[in-house]
């Protein structure tokens, strides 16, 4: 990592790195730049934008006109409700497979995984069918069990990942010097898996959060997330580039600031391990 | 340690998980089946919902639309693939190298990641690539050139650029974090002994990423796959840039015709397995799972 580089070549890999890390990031700059503009200076040219008096009137219609918190609330209680509710299911699951380990499980492994291969408009409509038929229909209840089934190979991938790296060895050491089921779960397991599940969920929170097909097809008025928030500005008659701008910062900010801090996390999470 | 007892106590700990996903792969599945087979318009009761055997199936691939939408989804992921796999080593380089600021940087190049589809298609369409007040246009009038109508004539182009933002960070962090453990010794090594830049690349770092560009292929094309709201948001299918997920969209939501629309399902089912058993076949070799 720390090869004696001269000064000069450092400041050249220093401009040429920050040049493509800010092109990359512009787009998400200017839309914060343009959500604290007046409309009428927003579709100005870039010069005159900048130019231009700084004001919070935009985040205030929005905040006026459609119900933010609202959806924020949903946004939250769905990818929180989905992502806990993967984990009851894939804990154990992902438990069995890492520690008694069968022929079949790289196998089982694998099934799962393909069934994110699943398209999902080949069966949105018998989805869509089984959600009026169990009164789901816009209901935070029925998008957190399909972005729970959605994310769960993922989750179980990661879990399983973590899991076997934690060694056998530890397990029958504790249960050599006589622990039982219960503390050699408690005392031994939940410390050394914690770091994983913290990253499971935040992965796994991300993706829910910023799933759009399904949260835009199966809720309404009620159970819309900041997805079906967003949507709601992409309607022509709605369209006014500094509202737009404030309601994307405001429905990406809470998720960039989370994912910021866990980059490290992720990317193990993100290749299941495989990658270090 | 595998007993008779821990493996039924393992059995009882899977049941749910598979349970619930083979129900999920499964119940979808047989109800798509069942509507391709059938004449079915739910908002037409006027006209005979019968059985129609395979019409649905040779209704779909026989209209001018399927091969096309076909091509446009190969065409975008392959794009998308591309383009994040190659500027993605590239920038994972460049990120490698000793210089100030490392960290803000490696965060400002992340960031597009974390940003929700629908968001990433508005911000584009309208505030870049809108031909009367986006940003590129203001930029293309102050060079004295006319603006350009990207996502009615450059509409590919356009999504790919689109998705390829959002996905090239992904690309670079997973590149990155392999290149940084990468043994510099076996590098130093190599140009010692005389080996150009070159060739240290295509011997030593090309082969060490090898598992990580397998991991990139594998995770990007299950979401690429089936992108949506990209296309949803920016040209709906229009302009030559309707995807097989479109496509089937279109027959289901728009024109309620849900036979047809079911058998093109099929078909995207079909076609998505092709795609998982040729990449699990690489990722099975290259992880041990």
């Amino acid at each position: 990592m720390a090869r004696a580089v001269t000064p000069r070549r450092k400041a050249l890999n220093t401009l040429i790195a920050w040049t493509i890390g800010l092109i990359l990031f512009f787009p998400i700059l200017w839309i914060f730049i343009l959500s604290f503009k007046s409309e009428g200076a927003a579709i100005l040219s870039p010069l005159e934008v900048l130019r231009a008096p700084w004001t919070l009137e935009s985040y205030q219609i929005v905040q006026g006109r459609s119900d933010y918190f609202g959806h924020f609330t949903n946004s939250v209680v769905i990818s929180l409700g989905s992502t806990l509710l993967g984990l009851l299911v894939a804990v154990p699951a992902a438990w069995a497979m890492a520690f008694v380990p069968s022929a079949r499980t790289k196998d089982i492994l694998m099934w799962m995984l393909s069934t994110k291969m699943l398209p999902a408009v080949g069966v949105l409509y018998p989805i869509y069918l089984m959600f009026i038929s169990l009164h789901l229909l816009d209901t935070r209840i029925g998008l957190v069990i399909v972005l729970m089934l959605i994310n769960l190979p993922i989750i179980i991938w990661m879990l399983y990942t973590y899991f076997r790296e934690i060694p056998g060895e530890i397990l029958e050491a504790a249960r050599m010097d006589g622990a039982g089921l219960r503390e050699e779960v408690l005392h031994v397991l939940t410390p050394m898996a914690l770091p994983g599940l913290a990253s499971t969920v935040l992965l796994n929170v991300i993706l829910a959060w910023n799933e759009a097909f399904w949260t835009l097809k199966l809720t309404a008025a009620k159970a819309g997330p900041l997805t079906a928030f967003i949507a709601s500005y992409s309607s022509p008659e709605g369209l006014f580039y500094a509202k737009l701008s404030a309601a994307s910062v405001m429905a990406i900010a809470p998720i960039l600031v989370m994912g910021w801090f866990s980059q490290k996390q992720l990317v193990r999470g993100l290749t299941f391990g495989a990658v270090k | 340690m595998a007993t008779q007892h821990s493996r039924s106590a393992a059995r009882l700990m899977m049941a749910p998980a598979v349970t619930l996903l083979l129900g999920w792969m499964l119940v979808p599945l047989v109800m798509t089946l069942y509507f391709s087979f059938r004449k079915y318009l739910p908002l037409r009761p006027d006209v005979a919902q019968d059985w129609v055997g395979f019409d649905n199936y040779i209704r779909f691939v026989t209209s001018d639309a399927f091969w096309p939408a076909v091509q446009v989804t190969l065409i975008i992921v392959g794009g998308v693939l591309a383009i994040t796999l190659i500027l993605g080593v590239g920038l994972a380089l460049i990120l490698d190298q000793p210089m100030w600021g490392q960290g803000a940087v490696r965060v400002l190049v992340i960031a597009p990641f974390f940003v929700m589809p629908t968001v990433s298609a508005l911000l584009w369409k309208n505030m870049f690539m809108d031909p009367v007040n986006g940003f590129f246009a203001h930029v293309l009038r102050a060079l004295g050139l006319a603006p350009i109508e990207f996502l009615s004539q450059h509409s590919l182009g356009s999504i790919i650029t689109i998705v390829s933002w959002e996905w090239l960070p992904f690309a670079t962090l997973i590149l990155l974090t392999a290149i940084q453990s990468l043994d510099q010794e076996q590098l130093e090594a190599a140009e010692m002994d005389g080996a150009r830049w070159p060739s240290r690349f295509v011997h030593i770092i090309l082969p060490h990423l090898s598992r990580a560009m397998t991991v990139v292929l594998l995770i990007q094309t299950i979401f690429l796959l089936g992108i949506f709201a990209e296309i949803f948001v920016t040209t709906q299918g229009s302009f030559g840039s309707k995807t097989l997920t479109y496509l089937i969209y279109q027959r289901v939501l728009e024109s309620q015709n849900v036979g047809l629309g079911s058998a093109g399902g099929v078909y995207a089912i079909i076609l998505a397995n092709i795609v998982a058993m040729f990449l699990m076949r690489i990722v099975g070799k290259n992880l041990d799972a």
